[in-house]
């Protein structure tokens, strides 16, 4: 299981941050991504692996300001 | 970076001690100086920053760090700080204009440049807060992801969902990361929502300056 903002997602198997975010439908160019507590930098976005449990919060932006 | 040094002389001492001693009257003499002491910085001067920037310097931060690459355009003055006569002016030489009318003893910064993830450090490495001000939705989440990894430690206050006219009740400020508050109501796209309008705008970027001026005073709580 994961937790993704504070909800329960499951765990989908072996995939990389940037594969999770585009299934649960997100941009990943308009997301910032903190994991366990450290923000994940933009370029390891793609190459660092979800863990079982891993604790996800993903702030989404839109346009404006 | 241009600053601004334009008073010279005793009456200027006499004019800042007057202006230190209202604002102390109304903020408090510690925390005034709290205030004149630091520096925070601003990431585009559209309808975010610009209103930012004029809260700001009302509160009498010390120093503003004024960054956009953008002239003013006649399609800006529907929400933006700027006056018409300025339409042309680079943004952040026009807007440290309109606030040395409101606080000519404070020191705006002024970098007319594009802030990239190479360059936020240089230009904001020496803030106590910065803002995000910006409206495109990957500028916002490249200067959210180098702040708080560059910058580590520095408080990072963005904006996301601002625009149309829906309830103001729903703007709000969350602590979403340890070092980053967001303001807005998290879903109102301008590309959705119709145009941005100058109540709701400002009303965002009040909601950014507050939490600006209650970290700054050591309230970490949005």
């Amino acid at each position: 299981m994961l937790f993704v903002n504070g909800k329960e997602v499951e765990y989908p198997g072996e995939c990389t941050i940037s594969q999770l975010l585009n299934r649960l439908g997100y941009r990943a160019e308009r997301t910032a991504v903190e994991r366990n507590g450290e923000i994940v930098p933009r370029k390891s976005l793609e190459h660092v692996a979800v863990v079982d449990g891993d604790h996800l919060e993903v702030v989404s932006f839109v346009g404006g300001g | 970076m241009d600053c601004d040094s334009s008073r010279t002389g005793a009456e200027k001492h006499t004019d800042r001690d007057g202006f230190m001693a209202a604002l102390a009257q109304r903020h408090g003499w510690e925390n005034q100086e709290k205030l004149s002491r630091s520096v925070v910085g601003i990431a585009g001067l559209g309808g975010l920053g610009s209103h930012i920037a004029v809260s700001l310097a009302r509160l009498g931060i010390g120093r503003l760090v004024l960054a956009d690459y953008d002239r003013v355009d006649m399609t800006n003055l529907h929400r933006q700080q700027y006056a018409f006569h300025q339409v042309g002016m680079e943004k952040p030489k026009a807007l440290a204009e309109e606030l040395r009318r409101i606080n000519p003893f404070s020191v705006y910064e002024t970098h007319f440049t594009s802030v990239t993830p190479e360059n936020v450090e240089t230009l904001f490495g020496r803030c106590q807060v910065v803002c995000e001000a910006f409206d495109q939705p990957e500028e916002k989440a490249m200067l959210t992801e180098t702040v708080l990894t560059v910058l580590d430690g520095i408080p990072l206050v963005a904006a996301s969902g601002m625009a149309g006219m829906d309830s103001g009740n729903k703007i709000r400020t969350e602590r979403v990361m340890k070092n980053f508050y967001l303001c807005g109501d998290g879903v109102s796209d301008v590309s959705l929502s119709g145009s941005l309008t100058e109540p709701r705008v400002a009303l965002c970027a009040a909601h950014q300056a507050l939490m600006v001026l209650r970290l700054l005073l050591g309230n970490e709580e949005p």
